[in-house]
């Protein structure tokens, strides 16, 4: 049972805040990510919690207990970095062997225990191999070993797929998932890559200028952004200024829409309609449209298509405001075309809203 | 050397060896020619015929007697410069050392390297001569007579210290890039997994820092070995080394036959030769770990 | 661990002597260097040198002769390393061999070698200035090698090149007008580097019997103490002033390059 917590974690370097109060529980057996763009502050964050640096405010506590001052080769966490970690002059086996070696463990357990781990990693053959003969992933593989080796109690990993080929990167994604779910180590999993996050994790917690935006699974955190800039970073978003005329009803750019999520708001308020891209339906201009009512988002011509495979890409514009973004299946799309003159609308219950004034 | 010429074609063709022969026939009358003339004349008598009896006397006693204390000389600088010009590049390229002491280090180090020789002699003589001031320090301050306890700036220990005030510096240089090239990701896993920073450099950094340091000292040595302007500048003949032997050969001061004078060249050249040839192949090795 | 940012005790005391040791000796030379006969402190011995003749001659000689092996130097080897790079790869270890000789074979070698070799040539080379040109061309191979090397790797030469011929230029034009101008830092940097040493090499000189600056300063040494060390500042101040001028050049060229060219040459 090991859980984390960082507690109002503040740090600054000099004059730069790099971590603002930041609060999030991780608790036993959980992955989760700590994810936003470069500087957000999530690698600090992942720091503190190794030791590598010191809270200017808050604490880290690891089952309850305050460790901000405990230094990091006495945490007993594991950690993964980037690239380039793996001791040079050592082979695979004697990297993974190092923590063990250092705990002063007999050469028989350890060379037990280091096959165990590079089985569970898939490099057994790779042993007397050095980090120099390795390829990249190959070498984070190592990395993952070195670090369960001394069966720490918290996996963290510092963007450990950044510097792989995509296709190794979706690989060793799942094998990470995969050893992580089986060993049930409580994980923090620090990236910018939004899809990775919300394929590996059981939570996400978002970050954006050293700030918490917000916390939640990737279902939440996918459908139910409760920031614009949540809502931006992750995947695409329509995002529609408009003033509430109604329960139910919106007034966007002079058109009428019915969006069920603002019923409980006064008139005149400014929202931000969040609609997802295949959330929008794309039908003859002045189309009804499965029985809904005489509105859509815009009705204009089509200004991109892009064939993605299995979804086609289709931008609406009418020439005024940002254009509008749908996703279609791609065997409804193949008679659309550039130029078409089309509306775009989409269900009341698939728009999400966010409060224009803060 | 205009026009003309199938432009990038992968054959170099006549212009190019035109173009590197300039180059190569320099390099082949000013360096190769005249080293082996005098290797070859290492080999004769001074009617010219063929004999070993200039390279066999090496071995006798003057000779040899310089070669050791160069040897000597050179190897104790370069293993004293060695730690000490390493640990002061790590004192001051590592850890909170702020962002200005490296350019001043750097500099500075360019400049103690070259000044070595005649401006170097003098700099000792007027601190540790036997006049100079920091012996008179110690003198009236201390009670402390260096040269009545036998301490002279003209001996072994005095061309000693002096060589080390330009072969601290020449390590600094060399070994800065490879203190560089130790990744701070090393020394983070190594914390991580529980080592102490003495266990990370037991196992890790001074590991990978070996062939480096190894081959900074051996660079270390050619270069005291090679010396010849120092010690020559300190006249006191007390200390027989190579270099300054033949320099003597050749300024006249002794009447002999100069094909031993090129035996002795003979013999430094091989020194130096193996240590450069030691030199090449430690850092290959180095360069294999720093990718 | 502690915060890596603290600068540990251990540290500054190992910089403290450091300093130290490496100051106190130009420190003491200033000290001599002002004295003035039994008691007194004066500017006598500055101006003493700065008003012999003899120092602004050897000074002049050698910076002239500095600046000949600096032109000499890059008339041979920036021709020749475009070439090797740009059309006989193959021959780049020949030259890293080459480059690395003048290491093998000392100065104090070379001279000897140099003088024994050409002791029947004419004497518009043996008893000028030429000989030790040649010489200290050699000396500085090293040096200007790593740094024209250095440059060429930095700039993309085969590109270049292609794109200044399909654009008409000729072999002369590329290089000249294209890839030159492009290495103006790694060029300049060889300079100063070239300038430090001639201007501090002993060795040859003396055994060349040339007046060059630093077998002025040998002979200074000999009679009088104080000019001497006068003398020495100076050079040192004159050193200090190329490698500054080493350090402007780099700073904005390669990382690490100022630490791979300032090292030692000439005078040992």
């Amino acid at each position: 049972m090991t859980t984390v917590l960082l507690e109002n974690l503040t740090k600054s370097f000099g004059e730069v805040r790099a971590l603002e109060s930041m609060t999030l529980e991780i608790r036993d057996g959980e992955l989760v990510s700590l994810l936003g763009p470069s500087g957000c502050g999530k690698t600090t964050a992942l720091r503190l919690v190794a030791g590598f640096e010191r809270p200017t405010g808050g604490r880290v506590l690891l089952d309850g207990n305050d460790v901000s001052t405990v230094p990091p080769s006495k945490r007993n966490m594991g950690m993964v970095f980037q690239a380039y970690s793996l001791f040079p002059n050592m082979t695979a086996a004697e990297n993974v062997g190092f923590g063990l070696r250092v705990r002063k463990e007999s050469s028989e357990k350890r060379s037990r225990r280091v096959g165990e781990l590079l089985e569970m990693v898939g490099l057994a053959e790779a042993a007397g191999r050095y980090p120099h003969q390795l390829s990249g992933g190959m070498q984070q593989r190592v990395a993952l070993a070195r670090a369960l080796a001394v069966e720490p109690r918290v996996l963290l990993l510092d963007e450990p797929l950044s510097a792989l080929d995509a296709k190794v990167r979706g690989q060793l994604r799942e094998e990470i998932r995969r050893i992580q779910t089986e060993l049930g180590i409580t994980t923090l999993f620090v990236t910018h890559d939004q899809e990775e996050a919300l394929a590996l994790s059981d939570r996400v917690a978002v970050l954006s200028n050293g700030r918490l935006e917000q916390v939640g699974t990737p279902p939440e955190i996918y459908g139910e952004p409760e920031t614009p800039f949540v809502a931006q970073f992750i995947g695409t978003m329509n995002r529609l200024e408009a003033t509430v005329t109604g329960p139910g009803h919106v007034e966007h750019e002079g058109r009428r829409l019915g969006v069920d999520a603002v019923r409980d708001r006064s008139a005149g308020e400014k929202v931000l309609v969040l609609v997802r891209p295949e959330s929008v339906e794309i039908s003859e201009p002045g189309e009804a449209g499965n029985g809904h009512p005489r509105n859509g988002m815009v009705e204009g011509r089509i200004v991109g298509r892009s064939f993605m495979g299995p979804v086609t890409r289709v931008k609406v514009s009418n020439g005024a405001a940002e254009a509008i973004t749908a996703d279609l299946p791609s065997r409804n799309a193949h008679s659309l075309k550039i130029g078409d003159h089309v509306s775009a609308r989409f269900d009341p219950a698939n728009a999400r809203v966010l409060s224009l004034d803060e | 050397m205009t026009t003309t010429s199938k432009s990038g074609g992968r054959r170099a063709g006549l212009l190019g060896w035109l173009g590197v022969a300039p180059f190569f026939v320099f390099v082949g009358l000013f360096l190769f020619l005249p080293s082996v003339s005098l290797f070859v004349g290492a080999f004769q008598t001074q009617e010219g015929a063929f004999t070993l009896d200039n390279v066999r006397s090496l071995f006798e006693a003057q000779f040899l007697n310089a070669y050791r204390t160069s040897i000597l000389l050179s190897a104790l600088t370069a293993v004293l410069g060695g730690i000490l010009g390493g640990l002061l590049a790590y004192a001051a390229l590592t850890g909170g050392t702020p962002r200005l002491v490296r350019p001043l280090l750097t500099t500075f180090s360019g400049v103690a390297a070259n000044f070595a020789g005649v401006p170097l002699a003098f700099a000792f003589i007027a601190t540790l001569g036997t006049t100079g001031i920091v012996t008179q320090v110690l003198n009236s301050a201390l009670g402390l007579d260096l040269y009545g306890r036998g301490f002279s700036l003209f001996s072994f220990t005095g061309l000693a210290l002096i060589y080390l005030y330009f072969q601290i510096p020449l390590m600094i240089l060399v070994i800065a890039p490879a203190i560089d090239g130790l990744r701070t990701e090393w020394r983070e896993a190594a914390n991580n997994l529980g080592a102490s920073p003495g266990q990370y450099w037991r196992y890790v950094g001074l590991p990978v820092l070996m062939p480096s340091i190894l081959g900074a000292m051996i660079l270390l040595f050619a270069n005291a070995f090679a010396a010849y302007a120092t010690p020559a500048a300190l006249t006191s003949g007390q200390v027989s080394l190579a270099p300054v032997l033949i320099g003597q050969f050749f300024q006249g001061d002794v009447l002999a036959d100069p094909h031993q004078g090129y035996a002795l060249a003979l013999g430094m050249v091989v020194v130096v030769g193996v240590s450069v040839a030691l030199y090449s192949l430690l850092q290959r090795r180095a360069a294999r770990w720093t990718r | 661990m502690k915060s890596a940012k603290k600068l540990s005790l251990t540290k500054i005391a190992w910089l403290s002597i450091g300093v130290l040791y490496f100051l106190v000796p130009l420190l003491a030379t200033l000290q001599f260097s002002l004295q003035e006969g039994r008691e007194g402190y004066g500017f006598g011995a500055y101006t003493y040198i700065l008003t012999d003749p003899l120092f602004r001659q050897s000074l002049l000689f050698s910076f002239l002769l500095a600046l000949a092996t600096i032109v000499v130097s890059m008339l041979l080897l920036v021709p020749t390393v475009y070439w090797v790079r740009l059309k006989m790869p193959r021959l780049r270890p020949v030259l890293d061999f080459v480059s690395i000789m003048p290491f093998v074979v000392p100065p104090i070698v070379l001279v000897v070698g140099l003088l024994t070799l050409y002791q029947g040539a004419p004497s518009w080379f043996v008893a000028t200035p030429a000989i030790l040109l040649c010489g200290y061309v050699i000396h500085a191979l090293p040096y200007v090698y790593r740094s024209v090397d250095a440059g060429m790797e930095a700039i993309n030469i085969h590109t270049l090149t292609e794109a200044a011929q399909s654009l008409g230029a000729g072999w002369g034009t590329v290089l000249l007008r294209v890839i030159v101008p492009n290495l103006r830092v790694a060029l300049l940097s060889g300079s100063f580097l070239t300038l430090t040493i001639i201007l501090g090499e002993y060795t040859m000189a003396s055994l060349m019997l040339f007046n060059s600056f630093a077998v002025y300063i040998a002979y200074v040494g000999q009679s009088q103490a104080n000019p001497a060390a006068a003398l020495t500042l100076i050079s040192f101040a004159i050193t200090w002033a190329a490698m500054l001028g080493l350090l402007a050049v780099t700073r904005r060229g390669s990382r690490g390059g100022a630490e791979v060219q300032a090292q030692i040459g000439g005078a040992r």
